[in-house]
C-alpha cells in the first residue's frame, strides 16, 4: 500500500476492546455518516437518524459506567472516538460531546436513585441530551444567568431564556443551570427537565455560519414544573457542577476540532497530489510542502495534547488546565489548518464542491463554544498566576 | 424446542483492496485484508431477525478458512450470534466448491441444526454453488435465492423475484436457504455486541475431527483447476467531448456508432 497521502489516523489504544470500538465507529463514519455531510450540513439537516444509529451502536454512553449503560470506557478512548466522527461530521461529533455533556451531571451529581432512574435511558442510545446553560444576556460571563427555579411545595418552577442550546428544540432531556437562590455563582442549581415537560419550547434555530445541520436555539421556560427528585446536587451547587462538566466539555471540543482539522488536511493532501500546475502536481512546491508540513505537526501536537489531557482525567488528577490548554491550542489549529486547507485547494477550495469551506467554517465554532478561547487562556492564566485583582 | 440455525459464512479478501493471485493460483491471503463476506453479512441478519421472531433459537456461525478468518466469526458473532464452528486446516489449502462444501456439510452435521443459512455467493469465488452442493450432501431440501424468509410451524417460507415472477416458496425443516443482498440490510454490530462477542464460544476443528481424509479436499482433491490467470487490462482512457455547440451530437453519434442507442 502506498505509505503516502491521506492515511487513517494511526492511534495508540490501551485495549484491544478500544481498538475494536474505534474499527466500529470509523466504518460508520465512512459508510454512515461522511457520503451525506456536505450536501445535509448544506440544506441545513439534522441527521437525528444518525444519532439513533451510533446510539444503538453503543456511541452515546461511551465514559459512563458500564453499570448504567454506558461504555465503560476511558477518556483517552472516548475522546479518540469523538474525533473520528467528528472528522466525518462535525454536527455529528459535536452532537455526541453535547449529549455526554448533558449527561454529566446526573453520573456525577445525581443520587443513587437518580442514576438508577435516569441514566439507563440516557445513555441508552435511544435519548439525545442537551446543555443549558448560556443565555442571552450571560455567555461568556455564566454565573450570571438569570433563568428562575422558584420552590413550589415538593416542584420547582423554572422561567427564563436559554440562549445558543444544541438540540434545543430536539433534545429528550435538558440539563438546565437556573437561579434558584441569590446573586452569584453560588445561587444556581442544576435540573434534569424533559423535552416534553409543559411550558419548554424551543425558538427557530439560529441561522448559523457553518454547522448548519446541528440545531442551535434559544429554549423558552415559561413556568415549567419540575419535581425536586430531578434537582441535581444541592441547590446552590449547580455553578460548581457546570464547570465540572466543562472541563470535560472542552476536551470533547477539542477532540472534534482535531477531527474536523485532520480532515481538512486529508483533503488537501489529496487534492495537492492531484492538481497539477507548471507540469507538475502542486505537492511539489516546497513552499505548499512546508505548509502541509506544519498543519500535520499541529493537528499531531493537539491530538498529543487532548490526549495527555484525558489521560490525568482518567487516572483521577487535577486536568482542568490542561483541559483549558488542549481546547484552545486544538481549537485555534483547527481554524488554521482549515484556513491553509483552502488556500492549498486555490479557487477550488472556496467553492462548496470541495469540503475545505466546510471544514473553515466549522472550524470557527469551535474557538468560540464551551468557553470563548479568551476565556480559555484566562483558566490557564489562573492556574499560572492565580485569580486577578488580588490587589 | 430450540430452533438450530447455522450460517456459513465465508472470510474473503477485501474487494476494495489489491487482491492477487499467489504462484500457485490461489488467492494470495498474505497481501490483503481479509473480512466477512459482505453477501453473508445478509445471512447473518436473516438469522438473527428468524431467531428473534422464534421462542428459542439459537445460531451457530460457521467458517472454513485460514486463522485470520476467525475474524468473519467474530464479525457475525459481535452482530448477535451465539457460537461459532471454524474448521481450519493446512490440508484444506486451495480446495475447491466440491471439497468446500464436503467440509461445511460434515461440520453442519457436527454442530446439529434445523435449517442452514447461506449468502447467494461469495464476494471472491462467486460460484454461487456451495449451497445447492451442501444441501445435496446434507439431504435435505433447498429454497435459493430468497429476498424474504420466515420460519414458523416447522416450515420456512419465503420469496424469490425473479426477472419474470416474483415465487412464494416454502420448505418443511430441516432445509437450507441462501439468501440474496435485497433481503434487508445488514445491522451493525454494537460495542457492547463486540464485547460480549469475545466471550463466545468458538469451536476449532480440524480435518480428523471430521473424519474427512485430506485427499478429499485441497489443491490435489479438486474437482476443477485454475489454469492461468492474468489481470484484467486497466480499463482505458474514456473519449472527452468538449461541447462548442456540437456537443449533444457527438454524445449522440457516439452512442450511435457503439450500438447504444
Ligand atoms: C453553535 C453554538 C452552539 C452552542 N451550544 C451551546 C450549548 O449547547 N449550551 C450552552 O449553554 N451554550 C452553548 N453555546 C454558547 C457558547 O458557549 C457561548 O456563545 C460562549 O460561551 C460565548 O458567549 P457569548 O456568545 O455570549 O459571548 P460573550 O461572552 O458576549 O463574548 C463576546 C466576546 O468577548 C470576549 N470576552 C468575554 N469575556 C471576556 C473576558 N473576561 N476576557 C477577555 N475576553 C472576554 C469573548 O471571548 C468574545 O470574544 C453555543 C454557541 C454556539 C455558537
Ligand atoms: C475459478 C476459481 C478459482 C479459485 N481460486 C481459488 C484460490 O485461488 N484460492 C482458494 O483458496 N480457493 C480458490 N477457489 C476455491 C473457491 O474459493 C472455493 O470453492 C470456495 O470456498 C467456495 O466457492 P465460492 O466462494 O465461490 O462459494 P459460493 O458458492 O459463491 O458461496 C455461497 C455461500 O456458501 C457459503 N460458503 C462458501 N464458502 C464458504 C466457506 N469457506 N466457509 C463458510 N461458508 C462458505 C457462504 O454462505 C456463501 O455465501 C477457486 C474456485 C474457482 C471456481
Amino acid at each position: 500500500m502506498q505509505s503516502y497521502g491521506p492515511q487513517p489516523v494511526s492511534r495508540q489504544l490501551p485495549t484491544e476492546e478500544a481498538r475494536d470500538l474505534l474499527a466500529l465507529t470509523r466504518d460508520l463514519a465512512q459508510r454512515e455518516i461522511a457520503p451525506g455531510a456536505a450536501a445535509e450540513e448544506e440544506a441545513g439537516r439534522f441527521p437525528r437518524e444518525t444519532f439513533t444509529l451510533i446510539g444503538e451502536a453503543g456511541l452515546l454512553g461511551l465514559p459512563y459506567p458500564e453499570e448504567y449503560g454506558g461504555g465503560g470506557q476511558p477518556y483517552e478512548v472516548y475522546l479518540q472516538v469523538l474525533e473520528e466522527l467528528a472528522a466525518a461530521r462535525l454536527t455529528v461529533g459535536l452532537g455526541v460531546s453535547v449529549h455526554t455533556l448533558a449527561c454529566h451531571a446526573v453520573a456525577h451529581y445525581g443520587s443513587k436513585e437518580q442514576r438508577a432512574e435516569h441514566l439507563p435511558g440516557m445513555l441508552g442510545g435511544t435519548q439525545l441530551g442537551a446543555y443549558c446553560l448560556s443565555e442571552p444576556t450571560s455567555g461568556s460571563d455564566a454565573a450570571a444567568l438569570r433563568t428562575r427555579a422558584a420552590r413550589d411545595g415538593d416542584d420547582w418552577t423554572i422561567d427564563g431564556t436559554k440562549a445558543w442550546i444544541t438540540h434545543g428544540g430536539a433534545a429528550d432531556f435538558y440539563t438546565v443551570l437556573a437561579r434558584s437562590g441569590g446573586e452569584g455563582a453560588h445561587g444556581i442549581s442544576a435540573y434534569l427537565v424533559p423535552g416534553d415537560a409543559p411550558g419548554l419550547s424551543a425558538a427557530p434555530p439560529e441561522r448559523k455560519m457553518g454547522l448548519k445541520g446541528s440545531p442551535t436555539a434559544q429554549v423558552h421556560f415559561d413556568g415549567v414544573r419540575v419535581p425536586d427528585t430531578r434537582r441535581i446536587g444541592e441547590p446552590g451547587q449547580g455553578f460548581a457542577i457546570a464547570l465540572g462538566a466543562l472541563d470535560s466539555g472542552r476536551l470533547g471540543i477539542a477532540a472534534c476540532a482535531t477531527g474536523v482539522a485532520q480532515a481538512a488536511l486529508d483533503a488537501a493532501l489529496g487534492y495537492v497530489l492531484e492538481r497539477r500546475q507548471f507540469d507538475r502536481p502542486v505537492a511539489d512546491f516546497q513552499g505548499l510542502r512546508f505548509m502541509l508540513a506544519d498543519m500535520a505537526t499541529r493537528i499531531e501536537a493537539g491530538r498529543a495534547l487532548y490526549l495527555a489531557a484525558a489521560r490525568l482525567r482518567d487516572s483521577g488528577q487535577p486536568f482542568s488546565a490542561r483541559a483549558a490548554m488542549a481546547k484552545l491550542f486544538c481549537t485555534d489549529t483547527a481554524m488554521q489548518v482549515t484556513t491553509d486547507a483552502v488556500q492549498l485547494l486555490g479557487g477550488y477550495g472556496y467553492t462548496a464542491d470541495f469540503p475545505v469551506e466546510r471544514y473553515m467554517r466549522e472550524a470557527k465554532v469551535l474557538q468560540i463554544v464551551e468557553g470563548t478561547n479568551q476565556i480559555q487562556r484566562m483558566v490557564v492564566a489562573r492556574h499560572l498566576a492565580g485569580p486577578e485583582s488580588r490587589g | 424446542m430450540s430452533l438450530r440455525i447455522v450460517v456459513a459464512v465465508k472470510y474473503v479478501p477485501d474487494a476494495t483492496g489489491d487482491r492477487h493471485f499467489a504462484d500457485d493460483l490461489t488467492t494470495d491471503r498474505d497481501a490483503v485484508d481479509g473480512l466477512l463476506s459482505e453477501l453473508d453479512e445478509y445471512a447473518v441478519e436473516q438469522a438473527l431477525q428468524i431467531a428473534e421472531a422464534a421462542d428459542d433459537a439459537e445460531i451457530t456461525v460457521l467458517t472454513v478458512g485460514p486463522a485470520d478468518a476467525k475474524d468473519a466469526l467474530r464479525k457475525a458473532l459481535s452482530m448477535g450470534a451465539d457460537k461459532a464452528v471454524h474448521v481450519e486446516d493446512d490440508a484444506l489449502h486451495g480446495t475447491d466448491v466440491m471439497g468446500t462444501s464436503l467440509v461445511l456439510a460434515k461440520a453442519i452435521e457436527h454442530a446439529g441444526f434445523d435449517l442452514v443459512v447461506t449468502g447467494m455467493a461469495s464476494t471472491d469465488g462467486t460460484a454461487g454453488v456451495v449451497p445447492a452442493l451442501l444441501a445435496e450432501r446434507l439431504g435435505i431440501p433447498q429454497v435459493t435465492l430468497l429476498s424474504e424468509v420466515a420460519v414458523s410451524g416447522g416450515k420456512v417460507t419465503g420469496r424469490r423475484d425473479g426477472d419474470a415472477a416474483s415465487e412464494q416458496v416454502e420448505a418443511s425443516l430441516p432445509a437450507l436457504v441462501s439468501v440474496t443482498d435485497q433481503s434487508g440490510e445488514a445491522r451493525y454490530p454494537s460495542f457492547k455486541g463486540i464485547m460480549a462477542a469475545k466471550k463466545k464460544p468458538v469451536e476449532a476443528l480440524d480435518l480428523s475431527d471430521l473424519g474427512i481424509d485430506a485427499a478429499d479436499v485441497g489443491l490435489a482433491g479438486a474437482w476443477t483447476a485454475v489454469q492461468e490467470a492474468a489481470a484484467r487490462p486497466a480499463r482505458s482512457a474514456g473519449t472527452i467531448v468538449k461541447d462548442e455547440g456540437e456537443g449533444g451530437k457527438q454524445l449522440a453519434a457516439f452512442l450511435a456508432e457503439h450500438k447504444f442507442i
